[in-house]
């Protein structure tokens, strides 16, 4: 094969690179970005976006040369990562001088004097030349990088990621920090600035993780082993410290950290829950349910419609009446959708569910139905939780008033989620150990040879998918409560592909990486409104890379793991 | 074989329900056609505008579905992103076609100036399509159903949002082509032009894909793949490079479509292509997936089912506003079709054969 030049080989990454730098700033990316700090005012996070992508194309370009001319030509590999990086900031630097002629804006909306600006570092047209050279200088630290011994990639690379997770963080931090008393509230405006980490804090924690991490490459083996080796009564209790600690954050975190982050925290919680639903769906049994929002929705409208005092109201019962109620019919509908459907073909089946969810959207919102739900004016008035005894109800659009504890604000409606979402997960803990759950996998794995087996596919289906359903229907019907109104317009297949993705993010069938995809998906958009902008479109870009990379997710099932290895090692041994 | 009672029972339970639904779908169908019929309503004239419309619609959603069957035929894989892969074709044209009709060109030549905007669109729409086939599947090519499926899924939302972060969320006015206005007389009913040159460009392009598929080089050998792509390769077909062109001709027929949608209902914005998408995959299995001449005949039964039925079916049942079900009535015809015949009016080439 012939041996491509690693010059020309670099300018091609560098070129794409930069294509992608481009792509980043007309999204408007860089510019929504811009408006927030990493270090205040050393880098914004739109710099930082721009320059990492420099960083990583001298990376790549240093990693694609060693390959084409050996490891050890250590002077090659620097001057791909610089050739690289210096590429990149070409194409953006074409780009302004493009743009100083014609008016891209035309097209591209985000093409704005702005932008401009932050690419030329407010220095017009004259400035062109600044961001190639930072980008070239970006690229040779990637490279450089690359020349490191490994003990020191690692601490290096913890950093970094450390201080950008603090500083994108840094609201929810310094807000949390600010509520625990005065002294605190000196740390935390040591540390944070409005909208990122000061430079003290940028040096403290970076180097704070350093020496952490140093220590742990050199003493954590050992630690590790003394762990291995307590006696099982140790682990236990070591085990159950870590479960209560976790416990005491989760529980307590929407008290300290004010209304807004309360209500991302309910969002979150609400999202395990139903993630944990599909999960016995798309995890467990294998079929991918698009239309899961159609129960999500039937779940949301039974409770409005059981506890409602607004004018749609039929039954006024209280909020813990109505939410057995709601699982069941949404449990029913699972039935009556799933015997149908079940037969269909995998991913036949995803698009029919899909058409599904769409009808139930399209008829909750019709006028033809408008009279039992409200068509597009939606449900209002549902009754919150009470905790305690409900006054009998007295005429429209008045409440019934609650003798004790009302659940009224986010925070409280929290605990509600967190209970159901506790249940949902020791149910399905349980039945993926069980006979049941086995079957499911079977079922996920190969139909065909599970059908052998014994397995009746209907049955087994139809369970898998009633579960899922009735577990939407528990999400929908605390939706409702917290939201206080339900309108069809918010039960778009959107909400559908948002638990599709956390569970495919966490890892199929696992249900700690429903929580863990949870938060990744739900909470972190929520959280950096700059980024909320770009959510569905991380997404996307999420599960395209998730099943390029990854399938199994960021924290899959101990089977999962187990079956891909397992792949692995049979390609491998055909080879 | 044993079989416990139980399972006796769910089979009897399950094939009770079909036919339940299948009755039931007769019976909305028969009686509200009945009482449409009888109030008599519409005048044979507003009838024929349904069917009409229905045809332009529907052509516009065969020329859609054609990239869905291709594909499956071919890989057996859902291209979920394809309705969004339509949905650039009409912006790119947009863009093109705005600059035209402000220097007067369109004006001047209204037959370049439908045509560029066209081919432009097909032009993007093949490279955009063949952007996404390189990165989100050809590396999953032989993974279990599913994973292909969740990165177009994925390709779909991406293509969505970086669409809306590049033009906005905003709608856009696709600008008019002053020799479309007005209509027609045929046999003595006016019949809008739009509709009329609309329904022929698509028919037109839908011949030459024929065309293509079935006598050239290349589409002889798409053919060869989708039969079997081993085989194929021993042939000396370049699978890739035949798959690759497969998306890029669907591709193309979607950005055609792109522009022709957009000549109906004047407006475009980045989250288009979702509902039309969906309905084109109903047309795709509505007429046997992965069969060509399948996919037009499903297109235009569906529009034209789209277009009559909130008038036929619906508001003879005393349904108020019935066009808002619209939607829901090609959703209910794809689960319909998914449920009772997943091999399509034309039949399935492929029904039995598992990827």
């Amino acid at each position: 094969m012939k041996k491509e030049n690693f010059l020309w080989n670099s300018i091609k990454t560098g070129m794409l690179g930069g294509s992608i730098a481009l792509f980043i700033c007309l999204i408007g990316m860089t510019e929504v970005f811009s408006k927030r700090d990493v270090i205040e005012k050393v880098i914004t996070l739109g710099q930082f976006v721009l320059l990492a992508t420099s960083v990583m194309t001298g990376l790549i370009a240093s990693r694609q040369t060693s390959q084409l001319v050996g490891e050890n030509r250590s002077l090659h590999r620097l001057t791909a990562g610089l050739v690289a990086g210096l590429m990149t900031g070409v194409v953006l630097a074409l780009f302004v001088l493009a743009g100083d002629k014609v008016n891209i804006r035309a097209v591209f909306l985000n093409a704005t004097p702005g932008l401009y600006n932050i690419l030329t570092f407010e220095k017009g047209v004259s400035g062109v030349w600044v961001l190639p050279v930072i980008s070239a200088v970006s690229g040779l630290i990637g490279a450089a990088f690359l020349l490191l011994p490994q003990a020191a990639q690692k601490p290096l690379t913890q950093a970094t990621l450390f201080l950008f997770f603090m500083a994108l963080f840094s609201g929810l931090f310094r807000v949390v920090l600010i509520n625990q008393g005065t002294n605190w509230e000196k740390i935390a405006k040591y540390l944070y600035g409005q909208t990122g980490v000061t430079s003290e804090g940028a040096l403290i924690f970076f180097f704070a993780v350093v020496i952490i991490s140093v220590l742990w490459s050199w003493r954590g083996q050992s630690v590790k082993t003394s762990v291995a080796h307590l006696p099982k009564g140790g682990k236990l209790t070591l085990r159950l410290l870590a479960f209560a600690a976790i416990g005491y954050v989760a529980l307590g975190l929407p008290q300290v950290s004010g209304p807004f982050i309360a209500q991302v925290i309910v969002t979150v919680a609400l999202f395990i829950l139903m993630g944990l639903g599909l999960n016995i769906t798309l995890g467990f049994a294998g079929l991918l349910d698009l239309g899961f929002v159609a129960f999500y929705a039937i779940g949301a409208y039974t409770v409005g419609l059981l506890t409602s005092y607004g004018p749609f109201g039929l039954q006024h019962i209280s909020f813990w009446a109505a939410v057995p109620i709601a699982v069941l019919v949404a449990m029913a509908a699972g039935f009556v959708l799933g015997l149908p459907v079940l037969g269909v073909r995998g991913d036949y089946l995803a698009i029919a569910t899909l058409g599904f969810g769409e009808i139930v959207r399209l008829l909750a919102g019709s006028d033809f139905l408008a009279k039992y739900f409200g068509g597009p004016q939606g449900v209002i008035g549902i009754q919150k939780p009470c905790l305690g005894v409900l006054e009998p109800f007295v005429k429209i659009d008045v409440p019934r008033v609650c003798n004790g504890i009302e659940l009224g604000k986010p925070q409280d409606i929290y605990y509600v989620a967190v209970a159901a979402a506790l249940l949902i997960a020791f149910v399905a803990w349980r039945l993926r150990e069980s006979r049941l759950g086995r079957a499911w996998m079977a079922i996920r794995e190969d139909e065909d040879v599970a059908e052998a087996l014994g397995v009746n596919l209907i049955q087994t289906k139809l369970l898998a998918y009633m579960l899922g359903a009735a577990m939407a229907g528990l999400g929908g019907a605390i939706f409702a409560t917290l939201i206080g109104s339900i309108f069809a317009s918010s039960m778009q297949l959107i909400v559908s592909i948002n638990v599709v993705s956390l569970i495919i993010v966490g890892g199929m069938g696992s249900i700690p990486g429903v929580i863990v995809g949870a938060i990744a998906l739900i909470g972190l958009p929520e959280l950096l409104r700059e980024v909320s902008e770009f959510r569905y479109l991380l997404y996307g870009m999420t599960l395209i890379i998730m099943m390029l990379s990854k399938p199994e997710g960021l924290w899959p099932s101990q089977a999962a793991k187990r079956e891909l290895h397992h792949v692995e090692a049979s390609t491998e041994a055909e080879l | 074989m044993r079989t416990s009672f139980g399972e006796r029972m769910l089979d009897l339970i399950v094939s009770g329900f079909l036919w339940g639904i299948r009755i039931l779908i007769v019976s909305v169908i028969v009686i509200g056609t009945i009482g449409t019929l009888r109030t008599g309503q519409y005048t044979s004239e507003q009838w024929i505008d349904f069917v009409v419309f229905g045809v332009a619609q529907g052509s516009i959603y065969a020329l859609i579905a054609l990239g869905y069957t291709m594909v499956y035929g071919i890989l057996r894989m859902i291209n979920f992103a394809h309705g969004d892969i339509f949905m650039t074709g009409a912006f790119g044209a947009y863009f093109i076609a705005t600059w035209l009709t402000n220097t007067g060109f369109v004006d001047a030549n209204p037959v370049l100036g439908l045509l560029i905007p066209i081919l432009f669109a097909m032009g993007i729409a093949a490279a955009i399509a063949m952007l996404v086939e390189r990165i989100a599947y050809r590396p999953l090519r032989g993974a279990p159903r599913l994973v292909p499926l969740i990165s177009a899924i994925g390709a779909s939302f991406f293509l969505e949002y970086a669409f809306r972060g590049f033009f906005g969320p905003g709608k856009y006015a696709y600008p008019p082509i002053k020799a479309l206005e007005g209509s027609w007389e045929i046999f003595g009913i006016g019949i809008l032009k739009v509709q009329i040159v609309v329904t022929i460009a698509a028919f037109i392009m839908m011949a030459i894909l024929y065309f293509i598929v079935m006598f050239t080089k290349v589409g002889k050998a798409m053919r060869a793949v989708s039969e079997n792509k081993d085989t194929a390769a021993l042939m000396g077909i370049d699978v890739n490079r035949i798959i690759v062109s497969t998306f890029a001709l669907g591709a193309a027929m979607a950005g055609a479509a792109g522009v022709l949608f957009s000549l109906v209902y004047r407006q475009i914005d980045f989250f288009m292509g979702f509902t039309p998408g969906i309905k084109a995959f109903t047309a795709a299995v509505l007429g046997g997936i992965g069969n060509i001449p399948g996919a037009m005949v499903g297109g235009l039964v569906l529009g034209v089912f789209e277009s009559i039925g909130p008038s036929l079916f619906l508001e003879g049942l005393g349904i108020t506003r019935p066009y808002q079900l619209k939607d829901a009535i090609a959703y209910t015809m794809l689960v319909m079709i998914l449920l009772f015949r997943p091999s399509g009016i034309l039949g399935e080439r492929l029904t039995t054969k598992k990827a």
